[in-house]
């Protein structure tokens, strides 16, 4: 089962009201390379992946989940503040239109969040290729965040998050070559 | 909602959240380097000082876990504001 602790991974400030920055940075929240996505990807491979790797998939899979709440942190904080006519000026008149200020697991164009943004092929390499694939492109979402913001309280946390996503595919690329060693060994597979 | 704490919550509540990030990074290190007592050894000793940086906040500031991971004055303070979101 999983526990929930009430704190954030990593502080959450923003400077200013700023719900624009809040529509792009819902692309790592219900986008395909989003925190959703991740924490959904890996958690659901660990059932048919060899038990060598299956504790990196727990916690890296739980750990997006503190990044998504990372990033929910962000947009509610960004957009708590904005009037309607804000909202339709960000570009977020659609979305105020369906869900008010409400969190929605879209990506920064507004289309909903889908199954089909996360891949399990039960071929333990095919499968943690696609989770390396799927940090390296977290982590340059990131950095185009980063470099779309003025704000320093902002890009100090996206920082770190991009940095996270720099030692998760670090840590799968091992993961990679543990089970190449044993890739003779038929049992594992 | 939006909650006004003193500076010493946030002091301990990054205190709480710099040795997290240690234990984090050295357990998805441990995921695959599992043989590498010295990384063990920093792993065991930081979850312990976690222990007691944890329960000194909770003594000030309310439960951090749910189901049975943290003790509760009355009234119940787990559902009480404020959330991670909010501070």
């Amino acid at each position: 089962m999983w526990a929930y602790e009430k704190k954030l991974q990593y502080p959450v400030r923003v400077s200013k009201c700023d719900p624009l920055m809040a529509k792009f940075l819902m692309e790592q929240y219900g986008g395909a390379d989003g925190e959703l996505a991740a924490a959904l990807r890996y958690l659901n491979q660990r059932y048919t992946i060899p038990d060598k790797v299956v504790g990196l998939l727990t916690d890296i899979g739980t750990e997006e989940f503190a990044h998504l709440e990372m990033i929910a942190t962000m947009v509610y904080k960004l957009t708590k503040d904005a009037t309607p006519a804000q909202m339709k000026a960000a570009g977020l008149g659609d979305h105020y239109a369906a869900h008010d200020s409400a969190l929605f697991y879209t990506n920064a164009a507004g289309v909903p969040w889908t199954a089909s943004y996360i891949a399990a092929k039960g071929d333990p390499i095919a499968d943690l290729y696609e989770d390396i694939a799927a940090e390296e492109k977290a982590r340059a979402t990131y950095q185009w965040l980063i470099d779309m913001t003025d704000d320093v309280d902002l890009q100090d946390s996206l920082k770190y998050l991009r940095e996270r996503e720099i030692v998760h595919s670090l840590r799968f690329r091992e993961a990679v070559e543990i089970l190449k060693d044993k890739q003779d060994q038929r049992i594992y597979f | 909602m939006s909650h006004v704490l003193d500076e010493a919550y946030y002091k301990q509540l990054h205190d709480l959240q710099a040795v997290d990030f240690v234990l984090v990074e050295l357990n998805l290190y441990l995921d695959t380097h599992p043989g590498d007592e010295a990384a063990i050894a920093q792993y065991n000793q930081f979850a312990e000082l976690r222990k007691r940086i944890a329960e000194q906040f909770e003594s000030q500031y309310g439960p951090l876990m749910n189901f049975g991971h943290s003790l509760s004055r009355a009234p119940w303070q787990w559902k009480e504001a404020p959330w991670p979101w909010q501070v």
